[in-house]
């Protein structure tokens, strides 16, 4: 009887491991096949705070994103993949790394080749990190904090500036700016919220700021949300700085900006935001223009002398939205991804990561110079100071684009 | 730091405080009567803002002219959530009530984030940063009418408790439920009452509230544990320790933003109830146990 058994269980093993070899076997010959049946769709993961504080920001870098994908689509799909199409996975990452995370990690499991989007430093840092763990190919869209491109994530690809470049170019304008003017301000206020973005931002004015002439009076963060500036501005008003620099998301960059003018404060010199969360925004300056006239900001802007960027500011404002930040970057990030795939000419995701690493990507709609990634940012990405003067947003700064001149020192009321 | 900011912070902290009293009012109301903490309290005003944020939006409903709407509503949401929900489902037992308010709020709240995601959502009306002038001050209009509502609901809830019938029996059940109950008054009528005028303060706190503020499925959380603390700090079950608790939260909570800074703002607030619960336990006004 054992004995039977035993022939019995060692044919059983037999029959099973010949069934596991063909099965491996059939797998690996059938695996390309399958790729290639894929080929028809590429799975692209376009993960966006769609919710929670930074939900406006959210909506529209997937906007953006979403707009370019269609494009690709309509115009044929991937040509490096014989026309296949781009299937986003949409992600909400509810405006907290965690969130963010968790999407990643369902991103993962859905089969997608690659993500775009995080919007937020403190989401990108946490999203970029999880999807390294499965050699995902990840562009951040917009996730400013250096920290970002600096942790020798292969998988991790910024192609808009980060903060050493925008806050460089920043004083540097803020200084020719003054400079101008005949030097109308010396003090400073910072005001910033504080995670990644608005702390690293505020660290690095503080050590740059006094070599260049300004005394900082004061620095103060804020958690996001905030519902009552009131206690900031009245610091504000008590301490009558020259100019003010927030560094906040775009909810309580408006608030802030109405609670000084409900206030009636007003710097001498000029409201001079670092990446301010809405001072160029449109939305901002069409639902409060009085509270957003003369806010200057060094901020991502788009190419105003390519016919492209122009193009699609007229497709999103026909959809009845604003043409803000997240929407061109977001979809330059897209363009950027498909030039990747089409060199690629594979969904493969070390394929795609290898193909980003030596872009020389040019079809994108952003001012910036000749695209090169070294160590995952894109060297060649510059930011541009605009004003709001009127109803509009005027570009002043760098002069081969400007559009205007600044008004700086503000004007008497 | 300059007077000429310490002022105004502080004259902000009150207004502040008014709307952190009028949701206290609601919760030592029925602590009072009922003995119990309502842990729904929160979850009910984010059902109020939500109720007020869509009269607003879908049919223009100004968010004061809402008071009247909303209070009756919620008034009687009050009303049967006690005499249907919690009063049966608690067989009588204070801790059993406990329980079925907090599990109250959980669903209240999730059915909120089901129905409307975790999204912030705000209104804007044109006078939601118009300013009154005051020796030199600039006040937001809305939080000074914030400020009055408050004092006027709780003035108006002072009056219905001395001077009606329905008045005297809240207080003849909150003194002796048995005794109450001998003399005719019906017990479960009046807990539903006190109940359902404890929402109905969280409905008026709401339209007071939502001009200047926001609203998401979560927002209850920040209130509830400072009308919490007012409680305590003005003595469980008093209402003129819920008026002046709150308003002493306010400017506590203004004045700690002022100094240590917007992110460690709320830190004064639990300071302060830690300390209270350590050195006076019954409260400011509260009777001592």
């Amino acid at each position: 009887m054992s004995n039977n058994n035993n022939r019995f269980s060692r044919r059983k093993f037999l029959q099973t491991s010949a069934l596991t070899a063909a099965a491996a076997a059939s797998g690996t010959l059938v695996a390309p096949s399958i790729v290639r049946a894929q080929g028809s769709a590429v799975k692209v993961g376009l993960l966006q705070p769609v919710s929670g504080a930074l939900s406006y920001s959210g909506q529209q870098g997937r906007l953006g994103a979403s707009i370019a994908v269609d494009e690709i689509n309509a115009a044929g799909g991937l040509k490096g993949l014989g026309g296949a199409k781009i299937v986003p996975v949409l992600g909400d990452a509810q405006s907290t790394p965690d969130g963010g995370n968790a999407e990643v990690e369902k991103m993962n499991s859905a089969g997608v080749s690659a993500i775009v989007g995080g919007y937020a430093s403190a989401i990108c840092l946490a999203t970029t990190q999880t999807a390294a763990r499965y050699d995902l190919p990840y562009i951040v869209d917009v996730g400013v904090t250096d920290a970002i491109v600096t942790r020798g994530l292969k998988n991790t690809f910024r192609f808009g500036p980060g903060f050493g470049v925008l806050a460089k170019t920043a004083l540097a304008n803020l200084v020719a700016i003054n400079d101008k003017a005949g030097k109308p301000a010396k003090t400073v206020m910072i005001v910033h919220e504080d995670s990644a973005f608005g702390s690293g931002l505020a660290k690095l004015l503080n050590a740059q700021l006094p070599g260049k002439g300004f005394e900082i009076l004061e620095t103060i963060p804020h958690p996001t949300p905030t519902r009552d500036f009131n206690n900031v501005v009245l610091k504000i008003k008590a301490a009558k700085p020259d100019i003010v620099i927030p560094a906040n998301y775009y909810n309580e960059y408006v608030l802030l900006a109405r609670t000084m003018q409900q206030q009636k404060v007003r710097p001498k010199a000029a409201i001079y935001s670092v990446l301010g969360g809405a001072a160029s925004s449109y939305k901002f300056v069409k639902e409060f223009p009085e509270a957003a006239q003369y806010i200057m900001d060094c901020n991502h802007w788009f190419d105003p002398r390519n016919p492209k960027a122009l193009a699609l500011k007229r497709k999103v404002e026909a959809q009845g939205q604003f043409f803000t930040y997240e929407v061109y970057m977001n979809y330059s990030a897209v363009l950027l991804l498909a030039d990747a795939i089409n060199r690629a000419k594979s969904a493969d995701r070390a394929k795609i990561t290898e193909a980003l690493a030596s872009s020389t990507f040019a079809g994108h709609v952003m001012p910036y110079g000749p695209t090169k990634f070294v160590n995952g940012q894109n060297e060649g990405a510059a930011p541009a100071n605009t004003q709001v003067i009127g109803n509009d947003i005027q570009v002043i700064l760098p002069e081969a684009f400007a559009s205007a001149k600044p008004v700086y020192p503000l004007p008497p009321v | 730091m300059h007077l000429s900011i310490l002022f105004p912070a502080i004259i902000n902290g009150l207004l502040t405080g008014a709307i952190y009293a009028l949701i206290a009012l609601g919760l030592t109301l029925v602590y009072g009567v009922l003995h119990i903490i309502n842990f729904a309290h929160g979850a009910l005003l984010t059902a109020a803002l939500f109720a007020a944020f869509f009269l607003h939006k879908l049919f223009g409903i100004d968010p004061y002219v809402a008071v009247f709407i909303l209070v009756p509503a919620f008034f009687a949401f009050g009303y049967a959530l006690q005499r249907f929900v919690i009063g049966p489902a608690s067989h009588g037992d204070d801790g059993n009530i406990l329980l079925v308010t907090l599990g109250l709020s959980v669903i209240i709240e999730n059915a909120l984030l089901y129905a409307f995601r975790a999204d912030t959502r705000t209104i804007d009306l044109g006078y939601g940063f118009s300013v009154v002038s005051v020796a030199g001050m600039f006040l937001s209009a809305p939080r000074l009418a914030g400020f009055a509502g408050a004092v006027v609901v709780a003035l108006l809830l002072w009056l219905l408790l001395t001077f009606t019938d329905t008045g005297k029996s809240i207080r003849a059940v909150a003194k002796e439920k048995l005794g109450a109950q001998l003399s005719g008054i019906d017990v479960a009528h009046v807990y539903a009452v006190t109940f359902g005028l404890g929402t109905a303060c969280v409905a008026i706190a709401a339209c007071l509230l939502i001009p200047t503020y926001y609203v998401n499925p979560h927002v209850g959380n920040a209130f509830v544990l400072i009308a919490f603390t007012t409680v305590v700090l003005g003595g469980m079950g008093s209402i003129p320790g819920a008026l002046i608790g709150g308003l002493f939260v306010g400017v506590v909570e203004s004045l700690s933003g002022l100094y240590l800074g917007e992110s460690l703002g709320q830190i004064g607030i639990f300071l302060m109830f830690i300390l209270v619960l350590l050195f006076r336990p019954s409260g400011l006004l509260g009777e001592l146990a």
